[in-house]
């Protein structure tokens, strides 16, 4: 089936996208593996048909959060070789707890579960026609039923905004500002002096 | 054959590798902000994947959610990082230890 080879090819270079993030030496791959690894989830959701948020994945988390990402570790200047310390030392202890939360939850949503996750029911996906439009499904969903909680992730959005701004702005105090009530405040007797002298005649 | 469990048992492990990889760099914060957001992604395949074999829409608009609040995290976990960098020159965790008591 090309749907399963399309499956296992995107899975393997996710998961292969994955293990550059956590391996690579520099910080600077690590981010670029985390692009590579959102695209091949990407497909991964196309194939699930859950196209709106496929490509909400690449614009916005690709767009914008991974290059927020890349700007930020771009912009420190990070001791590579000092960070590494300790990376041979916890390899044993992170690959055992991986192997065995790996092997755990296999257990729980494998085949040896018996049919919780292995129905006939749930190893069928329904195909929808053509002109199915997953946008506008869940746009009909979003805007009904989860209406205030579309409002709140808005706020929250905004908290975020104000946050990043308020710790990241910080006043030199060689910089000139202006002081807009100051220039606002000020009456016409500050700026401008009347004074009563002669007239100057050309002799 | 693809089913729902090829799908989590995917997502169990990413999340197992992301897990592996917060052991490995817990001395670089930018790395562990990655290894969280590939967390979140591990989560957001099985809410997809459930979504999709229960043809039920309502997992891919905890997805949406999911993904505002993680760019919400990004963005403000990054700006914590740029002002311990600007105070500290370094974003090794084990040197940020100005709050021990």
């Amino acid at each position: 089936m090309i749907i399963d080879l399309v499956f296992f090819a995107f899975s393997g270079l996710l998961l292969l996208a994955a293990m550059g993030v956590i391996v690579s030496k520099n910080p600077v791959h690590s981010a670029l593996f985390l692009v590579l690894s959102f695209f091949a989830c990407s497909a991964l959701w196309l194939l699930l048909e859950a196209e709106f948020l496929a490509i909400t994945l690449v614009l916005v988390y690709v767009g914008a959060v991974m290059v927020l990402f890349l700007f930020v570790v771009m912009m420190l200047d990070i001791n590579v070789a000092e960070m590494r310390e300790g990376f041979v030392r916890y390899l044993p202890v992170g690959a055992l707890v991986a192997v065995i939360m790996v092997a755990q939850m296999v257990w729980v949503v494998g085949d040896f579960a018996g049919d919780t996750f292995n129905g006939e029911a749930l190893q069928q996906s329904v195909r929808h026609a053509a002109d199915y439009s997953n946008t506008k499904e869940l746009g009909k969903v979003l805007y009904t039923d989860y209406v205030l909680p579309f409002e709140v992730a808005s706020l929250i959005l905004l908290v975020a905004i104000i946050a990043a701004i308020a710790l990241t702005m910080r006043r030199r105090s060689t910089t000139k500002y202006q002081t807009p009530d100051k220039q606002i405040q000020v009456k016409r007797n500050d700026r401008l002096r009347i004074i009563k002298m002669d007239a100057e005649v050309e002799k | 054959m693809v089913g729902l469990s090829s799908y989590l048992i995917l997502a169990a492990i990413l999340f197992s590798i992301s897990v592996a990889g917060i052991f490995l760099n817990r001395k670089n914060v930018v790395v562990l902000l990655m290894c969280i957001e590939l967390m979140l992604l591990a989560a957001n395949i099985n809410f997809v994947a459930f979504s999709h074999y229960l043809n039920d829409i309502n997992g891919q608009i905890f997805v949406f959610f999911v993904l505002t609040v993680a760019a919400a995290e990004a963005a403000i976990g990054l700006a914590i990082l740029v002002v311990l960098f600007r105070n500290r020159r370094t974003i090794d965790v084990d040197e940020l230890d100005e709050m021990k008591g």
